[in-house]
C-alpha cells in the first residue's frame, strides 16, 4: 500500500473541513499496522479512503496494485470485493440475514459456487458453527464481532481494515475477538491496519502509525 | 390526565412520519363523503323540482290508448288544470332530402303547466301556431335547416321556427332513438302519423288546486275509473328511472369509494405501526419511569385518536367540497340538476367509516405498541414485540368490524349486494394475505446454486424477517383489483354489446308499417338494394292482470317488474318465431284457430310465477283479451332478430287493426338509398338505424365507464399511497443494508438488480392474483347482479398483469433510487 501526500477535505455548513492533510504511508505485504490518535485526528476518515468508501481529495492511493482515486463506484467495489475486508466497531451486519447469509454474502457477490460452505467454515474458525442459522439480534455483541470478522476473513482479502474491532465489547470477549483477529492474519497472511485506542492492542501489531490532527506524526 | 399531558407532548413534533396514514384515510373518506353528497344533491335536486319534472302534480300514462274525455271532466271537476301530450317517434325529411329519426313530442297550449320551455326566437305558442316545429340544435345542424324551413312530417309539412332550448320536464336522460322535435296538437292530425297500432304514448297532466292531496286524487281516481291500467304518477315518482339510476350507481361508487378506504386501512395500520415503532424508545423509557400499561395504551390510543380526526376531518372537508367541482365540470351529465349544500348525513356516514375503519385497523399496532417492555431500552435494537391474541382483543376488532360491515349493509339500497361487497373484500384481502406469505414460503424454499448473487439477494429479499412482501401485495392487489374488475366489467359490456352485436344485427328497424302499406314497404326496401327483410304483425298491448291478480299488485322479482309497467309489444305468428327455443309447453298446431294461447318469455313467467296454462289478460285497442299460456320460451334477444315477449295464435288477434314491425339488412352503400326509398314511399314509417342506437349506446356506456374507472382509480390511488407507505417504512433498512452491501463489493447494478427482482415478483404476484380476483367478481357481477354472459377476455387481463409488474418496478425503482445514492461513509461513521 502506497498513500502519498493524502488529504481529505469535507464540506460543511461552517466551511470546509480539512481532515486528512498530506498523509504520506507505505504499508507492505502481510504487515500489521497499528493506527493510533485521539478521537477526531483522521483514523477513521483514513481507513474510509483506504478502502474505497471516501474519495481523496488529493493525493495518491495505491493499494495491492490498484489505483483508487482513478476508479468509479463500481470498480471501487469490485476492489473491496477482490482485495479488502472490513471490520467495524459497530459490526454492521445486515439484521434480517442469518449468520450464515452475512458471512456468504461478499462471496456471493463474487460469485463464488461454494460461498455457503466458505462462510459455514469461516465461522467454523471464529467458533460459532452452532450459530449458522441465527439472525444478529438473537446474538450477542462478542458473536455479532465474531461473525463480522468470519464475514471479513472468509473471502481471502489481502487486506483487512478493522476500526475499533472490541469498541463495543467487554474486556474479555474484546480479547477473544483479537485473538482470533491476529491468529487469521498470521495464518493467511492478510496486510491489516487497525485502528485503535487501546495501547495493548496496538502493541500487538508490528508497526504503530500515530494520527494527529490529519497527519502522520 | 397524565396520558393527556403526555400525548399533547408527543404531538407537539406534528403529523411527520403519519402523512400517509393521514392521506390514506383522507382519501377514503373523502370518496365515500363526495359520492354521498353528491347524491344527496341530486336527490334534493329531485325533490325540490320533482313537479317541473313531471310536468305538474300528477300524471295519467296510458300508452297508444287514447285517454277518454270523462278523465278529463272527473279532474276538471276536482279544480285541475289539464295539459295532454303525446310522444312518438317519426322521421323528419329535410327539403334537401336528408333525414333525421326524432324523438316527437305533441303538446297542447295548457303545455307546460310547470315551469317554461326556452325557445329561440319568440314564444313556446308563437312557435308552434300555424304548423310550427321546433327542434333540439343537433338536428338543425344534421340537416342542414334554418328558421323559415318546411320540412316533411308524416303526411303533412311543417314549419321550423327556431330552437328548442330547454324542455321543463326534461330530464337529462340519454336520447338514443333520437334527438327532440316538437309540435302543437293541432298539427298532429295533419301528420297522420297516428294509425292504429301505432308505437306511441298518451299522457295527461294535472295540477291540482292549492291544497288538494295528490296521492288522495290519484286514490280516487284508481277508484272512480277501475281496472283501466293507466299508469298513474305523482311527483314522489317523477323520474323513476333517474330515481333507479342514481340509487345504483350512488350504491356502486359508495362500495368502491369503501374499497379505497379498506385499501387506506391497511396504509393506517402499516403507518401507525411504523410511527410507534419509531416512539417505541419513549415508551421504553416511560415504562422504566413508572407508567402503567393502561396509561401507555391511553397516551398512543388518544394520540392516534387524534390523527385519526385529523384525517377524517380532511376528507370530510374535501369529499363536502368535491361534488361542487364535480357539477361545475359534469354537471349537464347528470340526470337532474343537483341542489348543491352542505349535507350532514353522508359527511357524517363517511366520517363513521372512516374512525371505524381507522380503529379495526389501529387497534392491532395500539395493542402491540402498549406491550413494549421497559428493558427493551437496554438491548441493542427495540425488536419489535410479537403480539398474543388476546380474547379482548379479537373480540374488540371483531365488534369493530361488525359494526362496519352492518353499517355498509344498512345504508345500502342493497343489501344482499353489499354484503356480498363486504364478503368479498374480505376474502379478496385474506387471498392477498396467504398469498404473500406463500410467495415468501416459496422464496424461502428456492435455492439454485448456479444463480447470480442478485436473483439469489432479491428472491431472498421477499422472506426475510421485516420483508414487506405481503404488505406490498395486499396493497397493491386490492387496488389492481377492483380496477381489473371495472375493467373487466366494462369490456363485458362493451363486448356483450358493441363488439358482438354489429355481426349479427340489422342494418334498420323500421316501425308503424301499416297493413295495407305491407308490400308497397317490402318493393321500396327490395328494390333500393335490401338484401334480406323480415316483417312481422305488431300490437300494443297493455297488461291488466297475470293469473286474475291486477297487474300493479302483481309480486313480481325486481328484474322483470318493468314489463309489468306501460304497453308492450305482442305479435302473433302461426310458427316458432327464429331466435326462439321452447323450454315448457307446446307450440300451437300451424292452422289453429281456438281460443287465444300465447307463448311468454321463460324469464319473465319465472319472475312474476306463471307457468303453462295460466291467463294473461291484455287489452288491446281497449279491448281485454285472456291469453291462455301455452308454451315458454328461451329468447336469444342479443340477436336482435325480431322478437316479443308475448307471441299470440293467429286468428282473433290477425283480425285486429295492428302495424308491421321489420328488420332490413343492407350494404353500407346502400343504406341511405334505402332509409330514403321506404320513407318517401311511406312517410309515417319511422327508420331506426342500428349503427345509430349502437353508436348512442357506445357513448353511454363510454361515459359510465369514465365514471367507474375515476372513482375505482381512486382505489389504486389509495393502494399506491399504501405502497409508498411501505416503501418509506423500509427506506432505512435498505439504505443500510446497500450501504453494507457496497461495503462488501456489491456494485449498484448487482443492488438495483436484486431490488428489481423483489419488486417485479411481488408485480407479477399482485398481477396474477388481481387478475384472477377481477375475473372472479366481474363473473359475478356480470352473471349475478346484470343477469347477462360473462366473457372471458384474455387481453384485459393480461394487460392487468403487465400493469401491475410495471407499476410495481417503477415504484420499486423510485422507492430505491435513493437508497442507492445514499454514501457509505456517513452511515458506517454515524453508527
Amino acid at each position: 500500500m502506497h498513500v502519498r501526500d493524502l488529504t481529505l477535505t469535507v464540506p460543511a455548513a461552517a466551511g470546509p473541513v480539512n481532515i486528512l492533510k498530506g498523509i504520506d504511508l507505505d504499508i507492505g505485504a502481510g504487515e500489521a499496522v497499528g493506527i493510533v490518535g485521539a478521537s477526531g485526528s483522521g483514523k477513521t476518515s483514513l481507513l474510509m479512503v483506504l478502502a474505497g468508501l471516501e474519495r481523496a481529495t488529493a493525493g495518491t492511493v495505491q493499494v495491492a496494485g490498484a489505483d483508487l482515486p482513478g476508479l468509479n463506484e463500481d470498480a471501487l467495489a469490485r476492489f473491496r470485493r477482490q482485495t479488502v475486508g472490513i471490520v467495524f466497531q459497530s459490526f454492521h451486519l445486515i439484521p434480517t440475514m442469518t449468520a450464515l447469509e452475512n458471512v456468504s454474502i461478499p462471496m456471493e457477490l463474487a460469485g463464488d459456487t461454494d460461498a455457503a460452505g466458505r462462510a459455514a467454515e469461516s465461522l467454523g474458525q471464529v467458533g460459532l458453527s452452532h450459530r449458522l442459522t441465527h439472525l444478529p439480534g438473537q446474538l450477542s455483541g462478542g458473536e455479532q464481532q465474531r461473525v463480522a470478522l468470519a464475514r471479513a476473513f472468509a473471502p481471502r482479502p489481502k487486506l483487512l481494515l478493522a476500526d475499533e474491532p472490541t469498541g463495543n465489547l467487554d474486556v474479555t470477549t474484546g480479547r477473544t475477538v483479537m485473538d482470533l483477529l491476529f491468529g487469521l492474519q498470521e495464518r493467511l497472511g492478510t496486510t491489516l491496519l487497525l485502528i485503535t485506542h487501546d495501547p495493548a492492542l496496538a502493541d500487538r501489531c508490528g508497526r504503530q502509525v500515530r494520527v494527529a490532527d490529519g497527519r502522520i506524526v | 390526565m397524565i396520558s393527556w399531558t403526555l400525548a399533547r407532548r408527543e404531538l407537539r413534533s406534528g403529523v411527520r412520519g403519519v402523512r400517509i396514514v393521514l392521506a390514506c384515510l383522507a382519501l377514503g373518506v373523502a370518496a365515500i363523503a363526495a359520492v354521498g353528497s353528491l347524491r344527496q344533491a341530486v336527490d334534493e335536486g329531485l325533490a325540490s323540482d320533482s313537479r317541473r319534472i313531471l310536468g305538474g302534480d300528477l300524471e295519467v300514462q296510458s300508452g297508444a290508448q287514447p285517454l277518454p274525455d270523462t278523465l278529463r271532466a272527473w279532474l276538471r271537476a276536482r279544480g285541475a288544470v289539464l295539459s295532454d301530450v303525446v310522444q312518438l317517434r317519426s322521421m323528419l325529411i329535410a327539403p334537401s332530402g336528408s333525414r333525421q329519426l326524432v324523438e316527437l313530442k305533441v303538446v297542447d297550449p295548457a303545455y307546460p303547466l310547470v315551469g317554461a320551455a326556452t325557445v329561440t326566437p319568440g314564444t313556446l305558442a308563437a312557435a308552434l301556431a300555424d304548423q310550427g316545429l321546433l327542434l333540439e340544435p343537433v338536428v338543425l345542424e344534421r340537416l342542414g335547416v334554418t328558421p323559415g324551413t318546411r320540412l316533411r312530417l308524416g303526411q303533412t309539412e311543417v314549419t321550423l321556427r327556431g330552437v328548442l332550448d330547454a324542455e321543463p320536464d326534461r330530464s337529462a336522460a340519454p336520447t338514443l332513438l333520437g334527438p327532440r322535435a316538437m309540435i302543437g296538437a293541432a298539427t298532429l292530425a295533419a301528420t297522420q302519423l297516428v294509425q292504429p297500432g301505432s308505437l306511441l304514448n298518451y299522457d295527461l297532466r294535472a295540477t291540482l288546486p292549492p291544497g288538494a292531496d295528490a296521492t288522495a286524487t290519484v286514490a280516487a281516481l284508481r277508484a272512480a275509473f277501475p281496472d283501466q291500467g293507466w299508469r298513474l304518477r305523482t311527483t314522489a315518482e317523477a323520474a323513476p328511472g333517474a330515481a333507479r339510476l342514481i340509487d345504483q350507481t350512488s350504491l356502486f361508487l359508495t362500495l368502491v369509494g369503501l374499497t379505497a378506504l379498506l385499501v387506506g386501512g391497511i396504509g393506517v395500520s402499516t403507518g401507525i405501526r411504523a410511527w410507534l415503532e419509531a416512539r417505541a424508545r419513549t415508551i421504553a423509557t416511560l415504562r422504566c419511569l413508572g407508567a402503567s400499561t393502561r396509561t401507555i395504551f391511553a397516551t398512543i390510543l388518544i394520540q392516534v385518536g387524534a390523527l385519526t380526526v385529523l384525517g377524517v376531518a380532511i376528507g370530510v372537508a374535501v369529499g363536502a367540497i368535491l361534488p361542487v367541482l364535480a357539477v361545475v365540470a359534469f354537471g349537464d351529465q347528470l340526470p337532474v340538476p343537483p341542489r348543491l349544500g352542505v349535507f350532514p348525513r353522508p359527511l357524517a356516514l363517511a366520517a363513521v367509516y372512516g374512525l371505524l375503519t381507522a380503529g379495526v385497523f389501529a387497534l392491532w399496532p395500539l395493542a402491540r405498541a402498549a406491550q413494549i417492555p421497559g428493558a427493551a431500552l437496554f438491548r441493542d435494537a427495540l425488536q419489535p414485540v410479537r403480539l398474543r391474541a388476546r380474547p379482548a382483543l379479537v373480540a374488540g376488532n371483531a365488534l369493530l368490524v361488525l359494526i362496519l360491515v352492518g353499517l355498509v349493509v344498512l345504508n345500502s339500497t342493497a343489501r344482499g349486494f353489499a354484503l356480498s361487497f363486504c364478503a368479498a373484500a374480505g376474502a379478496t384481502v385474506l387471498l392477498f394475505w396467504v398469498g404473500g406469505l406463500g410467495i415468501m414460503a416459496l422464496a424461502r424454499r428456492v435455492h439454485v446454486p448456479g444463480w447470480p448473487a442478485w436473483a439469489r439477494l432479491g428472491l431472498a429479499n421477499l422472506h426475510r424477517p421485516g420483508a414487506g412482501t405481503v404488505l406490498m401485495l395486499v396493497s397493491l392487489g386490492l387496488g389492481l383489483s377492483t380496477l381489473a374488475t371495472i375493467a373487466l366489467i366494462q369490456a363485458n359490456i362493451r363486448a356483450q354489446v358493441l363488439d358482438q352485436l354489429p355481426a349479427q344485427a340489422p342494418t334498420f328497424f323500421f316501425i308503424d308499417i301499416q297493413n295495407d302499406q305491407l308490400d308497397r314497404f317490402k318493393t321500396a326496401a327490395s328494390t333500393s338494394g335490401a338484401t334480406r327483410i323480415t316483417e312481422v304483425p305488431s300490437l300494443r298491448a297493455r297488461l291488466v292482470s297475470v293469473k286474475g291478480v291486477p297487474a300493479d299488485l302483481v309480486v313480481a322479482t325486481p328484474e322483470t317488474q318493468w314489463a309489468l309497467r306501460g304497453d308492450r309489444g305482442l305479435t302473433y305468428s302461426a310458427t316458432l318465431p327464429q331466435g326462439s327455443r321452447i323450454v315448457e309447453g307446446q307450440w300451437w298446431l300451424s292452422d289453429y284457430d281456438g281460443p287465444p294461447l300465447v307463448s311468454f318469455d321463460a324469464s319473465l313467467a319465472r319472475g312474476w310465477g306463471v307457468t303453462i296454462g295460466d291467463t294473461l289478460r291484455v287489452n288491446v285497442l281497449g279491448r281485454d283479451i285472456d291469453l291462455r299460456i301455452a308454451s315458454l320460451r328461451d329468447i336469444a334477444w342479443r340477436s336482435l332478430a325480431l322478437n316479443f315477449t308475448m307471441v299470440a295464435s293467429p286468428g282473433l288477434l290477425a283480425r285486429a287493426p295492428h302495424t308491421h314491425i321489420a328488420t332490413v339488412f343492407a350494404d353500407a352503400g346502400h343504406e341511405a338509398g334505402v332509409l330514403r326509398a321506404v320513407t318517401d314511399t311511406l312517410p309515417n314509417v319511422s327508420g331506426i338505424r342500428v349503427a345509430d342506437v349502437l353508436g348512442a349506446v357506445a357513448a353511454l356506456v363510454g361515459k359510465l365507464g369514465t365514471a367507474l374507472a375515476a372513482t375505482g382509480s381512486v382505489t389504486l390511488v389509495s393502494g399506491a399511497l399504501v405502497l409508498i407507505g411501505a416503501i418509506a417504512a423500509g427506506q432505512r433498512r435498505r439504505m443500510a443494508e446497500a450501504v453494507v452491501l457496497k461495503t462488501l463489493g456489491a456494485t449498484r447494478g448487482q443492488i438495483r438488480a436484486a431490488w428489481l427482482v423483489e419488486f417485479g415478483l411481488i408485480g407479477a404476484a399482485a398481477g396474477v392474483l388481481s387478475a384472477l380476483v377481477g375475473t372472479l367478481l366481474s363473473w359475478g357481477v356480470v352473471r349475478f347482479v346484470m343477469k347477462a354472459d360473462w366473457l372471458f377476455l384474455p387481453g384485459v387481463l393480461a394487460s392487468t398483469v403487465l400493469g401491475c409488474v410495471v407499476l410495481m418496478l417503477l415504484f420499486g425503482y423510485w422507492g430505491t433510487a435513493a437508497a442507492l445514492r445514499a454514501p457509505a461513509a456517513p452511515y458506517l461513521r454515524g453508527e
